[in-house]
């Protein structure tokens, strides 16, 4: 029964410290995505390892108090569409969708290369929230199963 | 010559488990192995003798950067690949619980 | 001396998809797919392609992860064996030999390895920091030379996600029904 509910003490407490590292790194590659390698398809699915490593470690229930499902589910639609408004809003002003309306800035600043950071932070967010996503349902399914019998 | 033989035999791999294995999770594993041959297949046509990774720092020079084009192509695509691998294991779990079983012989309605 | 490495690490896939496909352990096959996923990103950081090799890293974790949280049941034993035909695998695998065969002329007409036709991406690289101000090209290349594929990707990804969903989602649906 303990099993269901997460794993030990000492995992517990290791995941309690390094899941911000790990957040952290994440969000570093996503921020870093037009200077060093990386992008946002990395960083996301590095934020989603972290939120699934939590989740291997304190168990379903905990995992719902800490974040919350239904934004997730939210931030990944929402995701979807802002890349669409950034890419209107390319035609507004440059004329052509998903045109770079943004200045490209200085080479190796890391506010530079106009919407690209924006897009990164963008389909960070989608990667993250979907794959999170998708095994919060498998998941469901499995203690689903378990029920039954 | 030699690695896009190795490369292609890699695919074709993948493509017996395909077409012989009657266990769901063998079929999934077998689309995994097509799906990575199929993205080396691609690098390796934009590696170039004593090239570089396409990056540019202060100081490094354009000139030797091995081609971009293919790695920003297989970077969407392996992220579509666990997409789909995802969708196939949910396919796969669900059949499971209506059927109890992984062999696709046994699946009755899905053979039609 | 790279094309020494990749031989070696190819010939390496080879036999680990074999054994993935033939193993008859379940865990034992997932687990050996990791070493084709790895051997991949380990390829790609041997070509050059760092971006390439870190997604690929990851995403085989997150692949081994999901499938072994959906396959393996800790708590039953499940090891059924489930037989080829052995008459259609030998056929294929014949099929599949004269395939190779037959395919050696079209691999010898493929440039060089080494030597890539580089009509395109040599405007993205003479030009790409300077159009779009982003040091890593594969980076400017993805979000603004072709966003559009892009937007693709990002549109085939919510879609796989949400078809995962659907499939998942019909019977919480109807337990909420009987209960009520």
């Amino acid at each position: 029964m303990k099993e269901k509910h997460g794993m030990t003490l000492i995992v517990r407490t290791i995941t309690r410290i390094s899941v911000w590292l790990i957040f952290l790194y994440g969000f570093y590659i996503i921020f870093h995505g037009h200077l060093t390698p990386g992008g946002g398809f990395a960083g996301g699915v590095i934020l989603a390892l972290a939120l699934l490593n939590y989740m291997l470690a304190y168990g379903r229930e905990k995992t719902e108090n800490w974040i919350n499902i239904n934004l997730l589910h939210d931030m990944e639609s929402a995701s979807a569409i802002l890349f669409l408004i950034v890419g209107i809003l390319g035609i507004a002003i440059s004329g052509s969708f998903l045109a770079n309306w943004l200045s490209g800035g200085k080479l190796f600043a890391l506010f530079s290369s106009g919407t690209i950071p924006i897009l990164n932070i963008i389909i960070g967010i989608k990667v993250c929230a979907g794959l999170f996503f998708v095994v919060w349902t498998l998941s469901i399914f499995h203690i689903e199963e378990e029920a039954e019998e | 010559m030699i690695l896009y033989l190795l490369c292609f035999i890699l695919l074709l791999i993948g493509l017996y488990g395909v077409i012989t294995k009657r266990d769901l999770i063998k079929i999934i594993l077998s689309l995994a192995i097509m799906e990575y041959a199929a993205n080396l297949f691609l690098v390796l046509f934009a590696y170039r003798k004593g090239g570089t990774y396409p990056i540019l720092e202060e100081g490094r020079e354009i000139a030797m950067m091995v081609d971009p084009l293919p790695q920003a192509l297989v970077l969407t695509s392996i992220v579509i690949e666990l997409g789909i691998t995802a969708m196939l294991v949910a396919l796969a779990v669900r059949l499971y619980q209506k059927y109890n079983t992984f062999d696709i012989t046994k699946i009755r309605r899905l053979a039609g | 001396m790279v094309e020494i490495w990749l031989i070696f690490l190819l010939l390496i896939m080879i036999i680990a998809s074999v054994v993935a496909i033939e193993v008859n352990s379940k865990l034992s096959a997932i687990i050996t797919l990791g070493i084709v996923g790895l051997g991949t990103s380990l390829a790609f950081l041997f070509m050059q392609a760092p971006d390439l090799a870190i997604v690929q890293f990851l995403f085989e974790i997150f692949a081994i992860v999901i499938l072994v949280r959906a396959f393996i049941n800790p708590t039953k034993h499940q090891d059924e064996k489930s037989g080829i035909n052995k008459f259609l695998a030998v056929c294929t695998a014949i099929v599949l030999l004269l395939i190779v065969w037959q395919s050696l002329d079209m691999l010898k007409s493929l440039p060089e390895f080494g030597n890539p036709k580089m009509d395109t991406a040599q405007y993205y690289l003479d030009h790409g920091a300077a159009e779009t101000g982003s040091a890593n090209l594969v980076t400017s290349i993805i979000l603004d030379y072709r966003a559009y594929d892009t937007l693709g990707e990002v549109t085939v990804l919510f879609t796989a996600i949400l078809g995962a969903l659907a499939i998942l989602r019909v019977k919480s649906k109807k337990k909420v029904e009987v209960s009520e």
